[in-house]
């Protein structure tokens, strides 16, 4: 549905975007994610025709967004970082207005305009002025604005941003609605939301794309082994060796202490589950156990660890180490 | 074309929404019963001393009264036009509404037409507004209707350059001040233009030769008014109006696109 090729986007000497290739499929979600100044949103603006290229080129709905514009408009949504209002104009009149620039045919407009307000669950401020309303209902209202004329493609360029978390929950869900139909790329700093919302990331640092794939393998990919937390009551002695004599541990590191209770992190390979063998031999030196949980590599320390890794020569690319990884 | 009226709307929707028509409207039609106050009592004077056998021999109405007084408008709209184009494009790009229109199935021609369309309406109602002071004339007096409405024809196309200049400076910033300070300076460097043209009527008593005297005193903006202020439509500047305000909504256009590359 979205075919980025190549894409570079340069401002004077600054090189914003570099390179950048990837593909959106039709009725998925894609995550966008990068620190701020990552480039983001000049991709976003490129895959919107808001800017053209200066290199490669961004196919939308099977339209090139430089030369065919107005068809490739026609199937795009886009909600901006900031939610594009006029504050003189109320939320109904606004979005009639929309409607007519973005070729909503005069017959559908009302019912479109109600239909969507619905959606976006601003019904009861369709009188209001825009530059009236609060911080979330504006982004609502961008959003709304954004699937008026009910395009292929979605771009929602930190859609969450600002509001409060009840809003962040009912954003989401309503992203998730509409994906069947529509083709989304949103882009956040905010990890979980990734997790919670995309089916599959990208992840993109100084204009590079750093990773491409699923939350989920992501997590699994860049952990090679399997980390347990165990935390037990025996304040007195030494459990490193116990835990370690158990069959399959590769490393074991104290983790932290709060009074009588002390933790530990038991690595092990990743194909073998030791959390019976770990119970069984705690229990059998007498000890208590407190807690026994995986350690699972977050977003965020993915994150971090895949954008940090810019700039040290010796580490292979990080699409190419997951991969390895996996193996 | 349904794109490029809902943009005129729009923006004739967003003047009236604020209080800018209601401001510039509203101090235009002071200003100008105050010209027309003064230059009417001078006309009655007049007639007053021609009454006497002291004055002029004849004493037109369109020459004497309206002539005058609508070349003072004329001096008005340095101040007041400004106000309107200066927020056409430096307020979208403020609000951040420009990323709305520009990534809208419509093109940057439509958008820069449908504005430029919004901002002469309004200006078109603010010279509607004195046209019922002159209409006040035709209550006391018997003035001819064609050079009035050449007149104002003139006017309209007068204004449609100024505002097609200030569309051009709005493009240029994000800043409404500095757009409306700007397109008020280009404004009296277009009027002022052919005052160092002459070399004996030079304000600044110097020759610029014959043949930048004659580009100068061409590119003035106000001497092409004189023969529509006359009752005449000569095509000469009927073209030059409509091309001017054709190159400075071109120059727009530029202005816009070249702003999207550069981000």
């Amino acid at each position: 549905m979205i075919e980025v090729q190549h894409l570079t986007k340069r401002y004077g000497r600054i090189t914003a975007v570099d390179d950048v290739t990837f593909r959106v499929e039709r009725g998925e979600i894609l995550g966008f994610l990068g620190p701020n100044g990552a480039g983001k949103t000049t991709t976003m603006r490129v895959i919107t025709g808001y800017m053209p290229p200066t290199q490669g080129k961004v196919i939308v709905a099977g339209f090139d967004v430089f030369d065919q514009p107005v068809d490739a408009k026609r199937r795009t949504g886009y909600l901006p970082e900031t939610p594009p209002l006029y504050p003189d104009m109320t939320v109904r009149e606004y979005l009639t207005f929309v409607a007519k620039i973005k070729g909503v045919h005069s017959g559908d407009r009302l019912s479109r305009v109600a239909q969507v307000m619905k959606k976006t669950a601003i019904g009861d401020m369709a009188d209001r002025h825009c530059g009236k309303l609060s911080k979330g209902y504006r982004q609502r209202v961008g959003l709304a604005q954004a699937i008026l004329h009910n395009p292929d493609v979605l771009v929602l360029d930190e859609p969450t941003a600002g509001l409060d978390p009840k809003q962040i929950i009912e954003t989401r869900q309503l992203i998730k609605e509409l994906a069947g139909n529509h083709t989304i790329v949103l882009s956040t700093h905010i990890l979980p939301e990734v997790a919670q919302t995309c089916q599959r990331v990208v992840i993109i640092t100084k204009g590079k794309v750093v990773a491409v794939d699923t939350p989920e393998n992501l997590t699994h990919r860049l952990s090679g082994a399997e980390t347990m937390y165990v935390q037990l009551d025996a304040a007195d002695v030494d459990a490193t060796s116990v835990l370690q004599a158990v069959p399959g541990v590769t490393r074991v590191g104290l983790s932290d202490r709060h009074g009588t209770a002390v933790g530990y992190e038991v690595e092990s390979s990743r194909d073998q589950d030791i959390r019976r063998e770990l119970a069984a031999a705690v229990v059998a030196r007498g000890w208590g156990l407190l807690e026994l949980r995986p350690l699972r590599m977050s977003l965020e320390e993915i994150f971090l660890q895949v954008t940090t890794e810019e700039g040290k020569p010796e580490q292979p690319e990080t699409t190419g180490q997951t991969e390895e990884a996996a193996q | 074309m349904s794109n490029m009226f809902a943009i005129a709307q729009k923006e004739i929707r967003a003047y009236f929404a604020s209080p800018i028509a209601y401001v510039v409207i509203g101090l235009f039609s002071i200003l100008f019963g105050v010209f027309y106050y003064a230059i009417l009592d001078w006309f009655v004077k007049q007639g007053m001393q021609m009454a006497m056998g002291m004055g002029p021999q004849s004493l037109n109405v369109n020459e004497r009264m309206i002539r005058p007084l609508l070349q003072n408008a004329m001096v008005m709209l340095l101040f007041v036009l400004p106000m309107i184009t200066m927020r056409t494009y430096a307020e979208e790009k403020r609000s951040g509404t420009m990323e709305l229109l520009l990534t809208s199935p419509i093109t940057d021609v439509q958008i820069l037409v449908g504005k430029f369309l919004g901002a002469l309406t309004l200006y078109a109602a603010m010279l509607g507004v004195t046209l019922v002071y002159v209409m006040g004339l035709f209550a006391f007096g018997t003035p001819e209707w064609k050079p009035l409405a050449t007149a104002y024809l003139g006017l309209l196309l007068f204004g449609g350059c100024f505002i097609s200049v200030g569309m051009l400076v709005s493009s240029f910033t994000k800043n409404q001040i500095v757009a409306g300070m700007m397109t008020f300076v280009v404004f009296l460097l277009l009027w002022v233009i052919d005052w160092i043209a002459g070399s004996a009527t030079g304000l600044f008593g110097t020759s610029a030769g014959p043949v930048v005297e004659e580009v100068l005193n061409y590119l003035s903006i106000t001497q092409h008014f004189d023969d529509f202020g006359k009752g005449i439509i000569d095509t000469k500047h009927l073209i030059f109006y409509v091309s001017f305000i054709t190159f400075g909504l071109f120059l727009t256009a530029r202005s816009v696109d070249s702003e999207r590359w550069r981000g």
